[in-house]
């Protein structure tokens, strides 16, 4: 029992990260219908952006309050992978849309090459570790000498990414854009009929999309403080594993397929084998895929001759 | 002008406007990760080092390059478009008659142009790093064409398929001793039964689904090979591999060796060479057998399912077959180049199965043209010979200073490569499709009207 707690702790933290890749991809598969294969490594990028952002303000302006710097680092990661985003969006993906099929997916699998490879090339190839950002825990309770702990970075995640999500559904239900992605996302040619400009709204999904992966990107730097080029891939499958279990399309499937994903995977470490927890996340996929291809929160797929 | 449209003025303030946004975007986006460097200093502390020449630089080229293609390239472009399109000159259409039997010529004879021109003591890498590589890959583009380009079905784990080749030849040699001939169609039947077991569950799933499920596989397939230490040795993989025999002679110095056999002074380059010739073979094997099997029911039924899936059902075709026939045919290629590589190289690991390869793969089968032979061959020579020969780029140390290594740009320039050709030529190099069957003559099927399929 108190071994089940605490990997639901651990699991709702790794899920939450998740979650808010996995809104990248939903997203932006609902509006364009692609699978925009860089999301993972746009997520990497923004964890190297933080880094970058934590060493200039911890030991060059010296800032010292936590909590200003944390919101600093969030920030400035949001800013800078958006503008990543964008340009990639502009220069890779646009000119493809309403192209072959395939050229967009070949084309974000080029990106994301390039990417993993341009951190490689600017940073190095090795682990970058940084001291821990935060630290404390709270003990909840304690059983049969097993103390189930919340340490405060756990805390600050969940607190961080339910905030973000609220902004997040007030931004998709509420605003003009919000209205303006919905439309393009039932029909683009209707949408840019009464007006929206069809343009401008994918390159806010791809911005949004981003800002969201840089939050994911900050807390797993704080969470784990260890990150290196080639971490974007398994985070980003694992993330799209999320969206496709909630119902690629479906935002707060994407949260709750997160979530799900990270429950699975931490549960199956702590009780079968760690080894092959990547393997756990892949059969949910192929599993998912198979039996319920629309997913939890999914319309399903009409097919029309 | 004769043409009627006058030409657009240039208008250099905003072509400076440009400019300047350009630089404006471009410092935005390499400030964090070339303006600044995270190194490990002597007390193992992450510190920032700062590279402001290089940011500026970076900077700088991107303004003057949107500069000068506000200035100078733009119109020139719009110049061309005016003028209208000639019709393609006859010579296009007498080289393209020709290409074939030259090509073949060439890479028959390509061991002996090599061994002419670098000498007999450096034409070993460059037939081993260059010639037998690109093979590799012209016949893993040639196996997935089968998959994707005539059945239109989408695969991300082809390189599971490679693996189950590569460590079928390596276990079962090692262990029971078999030899490479034996093991070369064992190798290629057990990949294509992974591809039938495999195949089976994603049958009704279509396009980035697919692909998707299919990636999933290959990455378990790769974990499997690294976790199961027992059988597959992990990270460490499996090394001492026998190597191919010449039917039988093996290539050493010894006395039953292939250069005393012959009568030949000892050499590494003869077992390079019989190496290329046999990729050369399983690849030509690859496309001969493409090639004959678009003729036959089941490859005319890959290519009506990728044109059209509900068709081919109402039509009496049983789609689950011939998906899972498609597969199994794809997998079998992989399975012989798998068995290849395990041969060619002594020792496999599960590095050599990632993600990466299913990716370059699918790839060179998407910018060569989907379904096009010829296509995915001239992609799989510009990818992969063309990273390969930045390996030899030595020259650029003088250019950039004896720091610079261009074997760390290889992978930053491929994928740079595939985006901007998926830019230039959406449907890929060859985007024209000859018809398997024709009624009176042969018509090149254009691009507008080739089809990509959507499972």
């Amino acid at each position: 029992m108190e071994v089940f707690l605490q990997q639901l702790i651990n699991g709702i933290t790794l899920g939450s990260i998740y979650g808010l890749i996995a809104i990248g991809y939903t997203m932006v598969f609902g509006i364009i219908g692609m699978v925009n294969f860089a999301h993972g490594d746009v997520f990497m990028v923004s964890v190297f952006i933080a880094l970058v952002a934590f060493l200039l303000l911890s030991s060059v302006l010296g800032v010292t309050s936590i909590v200003l710097a944390l919101f600093l680092i969030l920030i400035v990661a949001m800013l800078f992978t958006s503008l990543v985003n964008w340009t990639i969006e502009r220069l890779a993906y646009r000119p493809l849309r309403g192209s072959f099929r395939l050229a967009p997916l070949i084309s974000a699998i080029g990106m994301s090459i390039f990417l993993s490879n341009f951190v490689q090339v600017t940073q190095g190839p090795r682990n970058k570790s940084i001291p821990p950002m935060v630290q404390g825990e709270f003990v909840l309770f304690t059983q049969n000498d097993y103390p189930v702990t919340l340490s405060l970075k756990q805390l600050i995640i969940w607190l961080v990414t339910a905030i973000l999500l609220v902004c997040f559904w007030y931004l998709v239900t509420k605003t003009r854009l919000g209205r303006a992605q919905r439309a393009c996302e039932q029909d683009q040619k209707m949408a840019a009929l009464v007006g929206v400009d069809v343009d401008r709204t994918i390159s806010m999904t791809f911005v949004i999309a981003a800002a969201l992966a840089a939050v994911a990107g900050t807390m797993y730097l704080m969470y784990y403080g260890v990150v290196s080029f080639a971490d974007g891939f398994v985070p980003g499958v694992k993330a799209f594993t999320a969206a496709v279990l909630g119902g690629i399309g479906s935002l707060p499937g994407a949260v709750i397929g997160g979530i799900l994903i990270g429950l699975i995977e931490t549960m199956w470490s702590a009780y079968f084998s760690i080894d092959y927890k990547d393997v756990a996340a892949f059969s949910v996929l192929a599993i998912t895929l198979i039996f319920l291809p629309q997913g939890l929160f999914g319309r399903p797929d009409v097919e029309k001759v | 002008m004769t043409s009627g449209a006058p030409a657009k003025r240039v208008d250099t303030a905003r072509a400076l406007w440009d400019a300047g946004l350009t630089a404006l975007l471009a410092f935005g986006l390499f400030l964090p990760l070339v303006g600044f460097e995270t190194v490990t200093d002597v007390r193992n502390d992450l510190i920032l080092v700062t590279r402001w020449p290089l940011l500026f630089a970076i900077v700088a080229i991107a303004g003057l390059g949107r500069l000068a293609y506000s200035l100078a390239i733009e119109p020139w472009l719009q110049q061309r478009a005016i003028r209208p399109s000639a019709e393609p000159a006859p010579w296009r259409r007498y080289i393209a008659s020709w290409i074939i039997p030259f090509a073949l010529g060439f890479v028959i004879l390509y061991p002996a142009i090599v061994i002419a021109t670098a000498g007999f003591g450096r034409a070993v890498k460059w037939i081993d790093n260059f010639g037998i590589q690109v093979l590799i890959y012209v016949m893993l583009g040639w196996g997935l064409n089968i998959v994707v380009g005539l059945a239109g079905l989408l695969d991300l784990g082809y390189v599971a398929f490679y693996a189950v080749g590569a460590y079928s030849y390596a276990l079962l040699a090692k262990t029971f001793g078999f030899s490479f001939w034996i093991l070369l169609p064992l190798a290629g039947i057990l990949a294509s039964f992974w591809g039938i077991l495999l195949g089976f569950p994603v049958l009704r799933l279509r396009g980035d689904y697919l692909a998707i499920v299919t990636l999933a596989f290959g990455e378990i397939i790769r974990i499997v090979l690294i976790n199961w230490v027992d059988l597959t040795n992990g990270y460490a993989g499996i090394t001492g591999i026998p190597r191919p025999t010449f039917f039988g002679i093996p290539f050493n110095a010894e006395e039953g060796g292939f250069a005393a056999v012959f009568g030949l002074e000892f050499s590494p380059i003869y077992r390079t060479i019989f190496l290329y010739y046999l990729i050369l073979a399983l690849a030509l094997l690859t496309a001969f057998v493409t090639v004959r099997l678009r003729r036959l029911p089941v490859g005319r039924a890959w290519e009506a399912l990728r044109e059209d899936e509900i068709a081919c059902r109402s039509l009496g075709i049983n789609t689950t077959n011939t998906k899972l026939t498609a597969f199994a045919m794809g997998a079998m290629f992989a399975g012989f180049a798998g068995s290849f590589f395990a041969a060619r190289q002594g020792f496999i690991s599960p590095d050599s199965f990632t993600f990466l390869e299913s990716a370059t793969i699918l790839s060179i089968v998407v910018l060569g043209g989907m379904g096009s032979q010829i296509g995915v061959a001239i992609a799989a020579i510009v990818m992969i010979g063309g990273t390969e020969i930045m390996r030899e780029l030595d020259f650029l140390k003088l250019l950039f200073g004896s720091t610079f290594d261009p074997t760390q740009y290889r992978m930053l320039l491929f994928g740079f490569a595939m985006v901007l050709i998926m830019i230039w030529r959406p449907r890929g190099l060859i985007a024209t499709r000859d018809p398997s069957v024709v009624l009176k003559e042969r018509k090149a099927i254009g691009k507008d009207l080739v089809k990509e399929g959507r499972g």
